[in-house]
C-alpha cells in the first residue's frame, strides 16, 4: 500500500428530494412535512421522496505520484466525488483513504473578501487553503511575482479588474504544497493566456511527483496532462484508463440527437449559480420547428433560453460546436456583436432571456455536431457549462456540390465566391 | 524526471517510515486520512481546532479589519456605541424610572454591566449566524467547521477591550477607582464566550436549515437582555423568584464582570455554580448536535 494515495471503495452519496424540499424550507413547512410522512407511516402509504444518487458505488485507485483526470458530463458526478474526497461533504456510503497530506482547490479565489488588499488576501485565503503563516511569509514574494499585480498589492481587490483578481487568487493557490491536490475545472475562468499559465503550473506540480486529481473538460490538457484517467457517468464508474483510450471512448459515446433539453422541472438543481439559471435549449431549422436534422442549405438557430436571477453581474451566454470526435468547430457567445471595453459584457435585469443565434447555410459539412452551451461572467465564474447537451445532423441535401455526394473533407462547407477568368 | 519522481516517493516513505513502529511492515501503514459516511457522536476532534489554530486567528483578523474599512472614526464606534447606549438608558431609568444603583452613580453601573452584554450579545448573533455568514467558504474548503463559530465568539472580544477604555474614561470622571477584582475579569469573559458558543452551538446549524433563526435572534437578545441584571441591580428581583432568575447563565456572568470593574456587590457562590451547571449541559448537547448536522451543512446551506 506504500505506493497508493487514494484508495476509494464504493463511495456513494444520495440525496432525498421532494417536492415541496426546496422551496418551503422553514421550521413551519418542515414540521408540517414531518407530520405528513409520520401519517403516511402510520397509515402505510408510500412516501413521496424520491432518492437522487449523483455518485453511486464508485471505487479506484489512485497510484502516489500519479496526475488523474476526471471526465464525464454535467451530473456525471464529477464535482461531488471531489467534494467528498474534499470532506467538504460525507459519502452515504462507502468509504476513502488518503495517504498523505490532501488539498483541494475547487474554486478560484477561495476565502477572499472584496474589502481587503491584495496583501491580506493572501495571508487569509493562505490561511483558509491550509498553508501556515510561515510558509506564507516564506512563499509571499513568489506569490505577489505569480499575480503579477505589482503594486496594487495594498488595494482593495473589490478596485481590481477581473484579471487580476483571477491572477492573484490562483497565485495563493498555485503555492499550496499538499501531497495530495484536487482541482476542479478551475481552468474555466481566465483568458488563453492565463489558462496556459495554469497548466503549465499543473504540469509543474505534477512533475514534483505529486499526487494530482483533476476535473476538466479540456480534453487536451488531460491527455497531456494526465497519466490515467477516470470516466464518470450518471454517477458511476464507466471506465479508466490511460487517458487516450478514455478519452476516446467518451467522445464516441455520442448519445442520440436531441434537438432541445428542458430543465423546467429542475427547479434549483438545473445548471446555474446564483446569478444566473438555465432554462432551456434548443435548436430550430429555418421554418421554426425544433428539429434535429438541418438542411445544409439552410441556415438555423440555437436558443438558450435562462434565468437572470441577479442583476449585478456581468453575463455573456453562448456556446461551442463540437464534432463527434472532440474537435470544437467554433465558439460564440452574445456579447460578440457588442465592442465594449469591458469584453462587452453586459447587465441584465433579472428575468427570463434568450438568447438566439443563427448560424448560416452552406456552413457546415455534413454530419453530426454537439452543442456544448455555457454562461459565464467573463474572468470572473462561470455560471454554466452543460457539455454537449444539443445535437443535430446536418444532412446532406444539396447545396455545394450539388446533387452529386462529393465527400468532401473538412468540418466546413461553405459556398464561396468564385470567379473564373480566362487568362488569355 | 523519472528520477525526480523516484526521489520523491523515497523521500514521503522515509518520513512515513519514521513515523511507524519498527516491527510494522509496510502494508500495515495506516491511512493519513479515512473519508465514511457518519462520525462517532462523541468524537468532537477538538484536536483538529487546535492544529489549525492559525485560522482561528485569520477569521477574527478579517472579521475585525472588514468591520471597521470604510468608516472615518473605525474602532471608536466600539467605545461609542456602548457608551450611547449606556447613556440612554441612565437618561431613561437611572433619571426618570430612578431605578437605584447602589453606591455607583447609574451610568457606570450600567455601562459596566453593558460591557459584557455587548460583548455576549455580539458574540451570540454573531456565532449563530456564522454558518451561513461563510457559506461560501463551506461549499469550497474543507476545515473544522466549529472553527467559524469560535471565531465568531472571539471576534467581539476585541470591541470588548477597546470599550474597556470608555468604562476608564467614565471610572475617572466620575472617581470610581478601580480593584484587585480586575484579574477575575477574563475568567468571566471566558464564561460569557462559552454560554455564546453553547447556545450558538445550537442555533447555527438550525439557521443553516432553518432561516427562520436568523429572523428569531434578535428578539431572543432583546428578550434574554431584559432577564439580565444590566440596567437593574439583582436585589430588585423578588426573593422568591431569585433562584429561577439565576438559571439565566448571564446573571452570573454580569454580576461578576460588573464587580471585577467597578467593585460592588459580589456574585454569591451559589449563582456562580448555577451558571456553570446550566451552561455545561447545553455546551456538551451542543457539541454533539453541530457535529450530528456538520455533515450535511454544505449540501443544505
Amino acid at each position: 500500500m506504500g505506493d497508493i494515495a487514494i484508495r476509494a471503495e464504493n463511495l456513494s452519496k444520495a440525496y432525498r428530494i421532494t417536492a415541496t424540499h426546496y422551496r418551503h424550507d422553514t421550521l413551519r413547512g418542515h414540521l408540517a412535512e414531518g407530520l405528513k410522512s409520520m401519517l403516511q407511516v402510520l397509515s402505510r402509504s408510500h412516501s413521496q421522496k424520491e432518492t437522487f444518487w449523483p455518485l453511486r458505488d464508485v471505487s479506484f485507485e489512485v497510484k502516489r505520484g500519479d496526475t488523474v483526470g476526471i471526465v464525464g458530463r454535467n451530473g456525471a458526478g464529477k464535482s461531488t466525488l471531489l467534494k467528498i474526497l474534499s470532506r467538504i461533504t460525507d459519502p452515504t456510503s462507502g468509504r476513502a483513504e488518503i495517504y498523505g497530506r490532501i488539498g483541494s482547490l475547487l474554486e478560484v479565489g477561495t476565502g477572499f473578501d472584496h474589502d481587503l488588499t491584495g496583501l491580506e488576501n493572501i495571508y487569509l485565503s493562505g490561511a483558509i487553503l491550509g498553508m501556515r503563516k510561515t510558509e506564507i511569509d516564506r512563499k509571499l514574494d513568489e506569490i505577489v511575482a505569480f499575480s503579477e499585480v505589482g503594486k496594487f498589492i495594498d488595494t482593495p481587490v473589490k478596485r481590481y479588474s477581473s484579471g487580476m483578481y483571477v491572477r492573484l487568487a490562483f497565485a495563493v493557490a498555485a503555492h499550496l504544497e499538499p501531497e495530495i491536490l484536487i482541482v476542479d475545472e478551475v481552468l474555466a475562468v481566465g483568458d488563453a493566456a492565463f489558462q496556459r499559465k495554469c497548466l503549465g503550473k499543473m504540469g509543474d506540480v505534477a512533475q514534483e511527483g505529486r499526487t494530482v486529481l483533476f476535473v476538466s473538460h479540456n480534453m487536451p490538457a488531460i491527455a497531456r496532462l494526465c497519466r490515467w484517467a477516470i470516466w464518470l457517468d450518471g454517477g458511476r464508474l464507466k471506465d479508466t484508463g490511460t487517458p487516450d483510450e478514455v478519452v476516446a471512448q467518451y467522445f464516441a459515446s455520442g448519445r442520440e440527437p436531441e434537438g432541445e433539453v428542458n430543465y423546467r422541472a429542475h427547479g434549483q438543481r438545473a445548471p446555474g449559480s446564483e446569478a444566473v439559471r438555465l432554462v432551456a435549449a434548443r435548436v430550430r431549422a429555418a421554418n421554426g420547428a425544433v428539429t434535429t436534422s438541418i438542411d445544409a442549405r439552410n441556415p438555423f438557430t440555437v436558443e438558450i433560453e435562462y434565468e437572470v436571477l441577479r442583476s449585478d453581474v456581468g453575463l455573456r451566454v453562448g456556446f461551442s460546436l463540437v464534432t463527434p470526435d472532440g474537435i470544437v468547430v467554433f465558439s460564440t457567445n452574445d456579447a460578440d456583436g457588442t465592442r465594449d471595453a469591458d469584453h462587452g459584457e453586459a447587465r441584465r435585469a433579472p428575468g427570463l432571456y434568450i438568447s438566439t443565434c443563427t448560424i448560416p447555410g452552406h456552413f457546415l459539412n455534413y454530419g453530426q455536431y454537439f452543442v456544448t452551451i455555457g454562461a459565464d461572467t467573463p474572468l470572473i465564474q462561470s455560471h454554466f457549462l452543460v457539455d454537449r447537451v444539443l445535437a443535430f445532423v446536418v444532412e446532406q441535401t444539396g447545396g455545394v456540390g450539388g446533387h452529386i455526394s462529393d465527400g468532401r473533407q473538412g468540418l466546413l462547407r461553405p459556398e464561396l465566391p468564385w470567379i473564373i477568368d480566362r487568362a488569355e | 524526471m523519472r528520477e525526480l519522481v523516484e526521489e520523491s516517493r523515497f523521500r514521503v516513505s522515509e518520513t512515513e517510515r519514521s513515523q511507524m513502529d519498527d516491527q510494522t511492515p509496510r502494508w500495515f501503514e495506516p491511512p493519513t486520512l479515512v473519508i465514511e459516511p457518519r462520525r462517532s457522536l462523541f468524537d468532537l476532534d477538538l484536536g483538529s481546532i487546535w492544529r489549525r489554530r492559525e485560522l482561528l486567528y485569520f477569521l477574527v483578523w478579517r472579521d475585525v479589519k472588514v468591520r471597521y474599512k470604510q468608516t472615518a472614526i473605525g474602532a471608536a464606534w466600539a467605545i461609542l456605541n456602548p457608551l450611547l447606549t449606556a447613556l440612554i438608558f441612565a437618561v431613561v431609568f437611572g433619571k426618570l424610572a430612578r431605578i437605584p444603583s447602589g453606591a455607583l452613580p447609574y451610568i457606570v453601573f450600567a455601562f459596566a454591566g453593558f460591557l459584557p452584554w455587548t460583548y455576549f450579545s455580539q458574540a451570540l448573533t454573531r456565532c449563530s449566524a456564522s454558518l451561513v455568514g461563510n457559506a461560501h467558504l463551506i461549499t469550497k474548503v474543507y476545515f473544522p467547521r466549529l472553527m467559524i463559530l469560535v471565531a465568531g465568539v472571539t471576534t467581539p472580544a476585541v470591541d470588548f477591550a477597546l470599550s474597556l477604555l470608555g468604562l476608564l474614561g467614565l471610572m475617572v470622571w466620575y472617581g470610581v477607582s478601580p480593584t484587585w477584582n480586575l484579574l477575575a475579569l477574563p475568567a468571566f469573559l471566558l464564561l460569557a464566550a462559552l454560554i455564546a458558543l453553547a447556545v450558538g452551538l445550537w442555533l447555527a446549524p438550525l439557521n443553516v436549515r432553518y432561516r427562520d433563526v436568523g429572523h428569531a435572534i434578535p428578539f431572543l437578545v432583546q428578550a434574554w437582555m431584559y432577564c439580565s441584571p444590566i440596567l437593574y441591580p439583582v436585589a430588585l428581583v423578588p426573593e422568591r423568584w431569585r433562584l429561577l432568575y439565576s438559571l439565566n447563565p448571564m446573571v452570573g456572568v454580569i454580576e461578576g464582570t460588573r464587580w471585577c470593574l467597578v467593585g460592588g456587590e459580589r456574585p454569591d457562590l451559589p449563582t456562580l455554580l448555577i451558571t456553570i451547571l446550566v451552561t455545561l449541559p447545553i455546551l456538551l448537547g451542543g457539541l454533539v448536535f453541530f457535529r450530528r448536522m456538520e455533515s450535511a451543512f454544505a449540501d443544505v446551506i
